[in-house]
């Protein structure tokens, strides 16, 4: 029952983050709203017992990525409301694509009998320690690859970052 | 709690990050709605994988539940580096043209 309200209330603090995120015209406070959002995903997580995943969204998602958005916003000086000339057409069209999507996706999860529970608050899936282990004994090759990754991104970065 | 609570609390967000691309023409808010979106198919694998770690297959194996979880630090990783090259584009779309309008990339056709 417990369990019941918190999904309920970090459900809510997610959906509302993210239309908030949608309908704010300021650019910074547009980054914070998303920062909500993620701060509760990370609630998901512990909730379900994914501590290692939980510490590394906020570490990642909302410590490192958030603060690269900021500091681009602030780097080129956006926190006016600075939103190019709106087509309300084109947004209408957008928000009806987008409601029919959800409500066909929705209708077909609805009309689905079967009944899978989700394992709440224990299982040790999520713990570092079987992480750890998973992560470098059957995944050790792509995640070597994963840092070659990172160093091409940060050579691209350079380059296109680059005056000329 | 039900996988089907889970779904259709993914299904949203990832509705209002794909409506946030449609409508929205900053291109750092569109960027963000991509964010938004990865973050919707993180919960769902994560509340996936927890629905498997029940199923008699899980008690057997060592690393049958822990899969799932490995992916999702997969997509931050790559999620991550994609940002990077992003921000990094967004930045000198806004030095070459003083707008960050998606719609100015429309120059690019010609």
């Amino acid at each position: 029952m417990n369990t019941q309200i918190i999904f309920i209330l970090l459900s809510l603090m997610a959906i509302g983050g993210a239309v908030m995120m949608l309908v704010t015209r300021n650019p910074v406070k547009s980054i914070l709203w998303l920062i909500v959002v993620f701060f509760s995903i990370s609630g998901h997580y512990i909730l379900l017992n994914a501590q290692f995943l939980a510490v590394v969204n906020i570490i990642v998602y909302a410590g490192a990525i958030m603060v690269l958005f900021l500091f681009v916003v602030m780097l080129m000086n956006l926190n006016a409301e600075t939103e190019p000339g709106k087509n309300y057409r084109l947004q209408f069209i957008g928000i009806i694509a987008g409601g029919c999507l959800l409500l066909i996706m929705l209708s077909f999860l609805m009309a689905t009998k079967t009944h899978q529970p989700v394992l709440m608050k224990v299982g040790e899936s999520g713990l570092i320690k079987k992480l750890g282990r998973t992560l470098f004994t059957d995944y050790v090759l792509p995640f070597e690859i994963s840092s070659v990754l990172f160093l091409s991104a940060m050579i691209g970065a350079v380059i296109i970052g680059k005056k000329n | 709690m039900d996988i089907k609570e889970y779904i259709a609390l993914s299904l949203i967000l990832f509705t209002i990050g794909i409506i946030g691309v449609l409508i929205r023409r900053n291109a750092i808010i569109v960027f963000m709605c991509v964010e938004l979106m990865l973050n919707a198919v993180n919960l769902l694998l994560v509340a996936f994988s927890k629905m498997h770690a029940i199923s008699p297959v899980a008690k057997t194996s060592l690393t049958y539940a822990s899969d799932a979880q490995i992916f999702v630090f997969f997509i931050m990783i790559v999620a991550a580096a994609e940002v990077s090259i992003g921000l990094a584009i967004i930045v000198m779309m806004y030095r070459n043209t003083h707008s960050i309008d998606v719609n100015f990339l429309n120059r690019l056709k010609n």
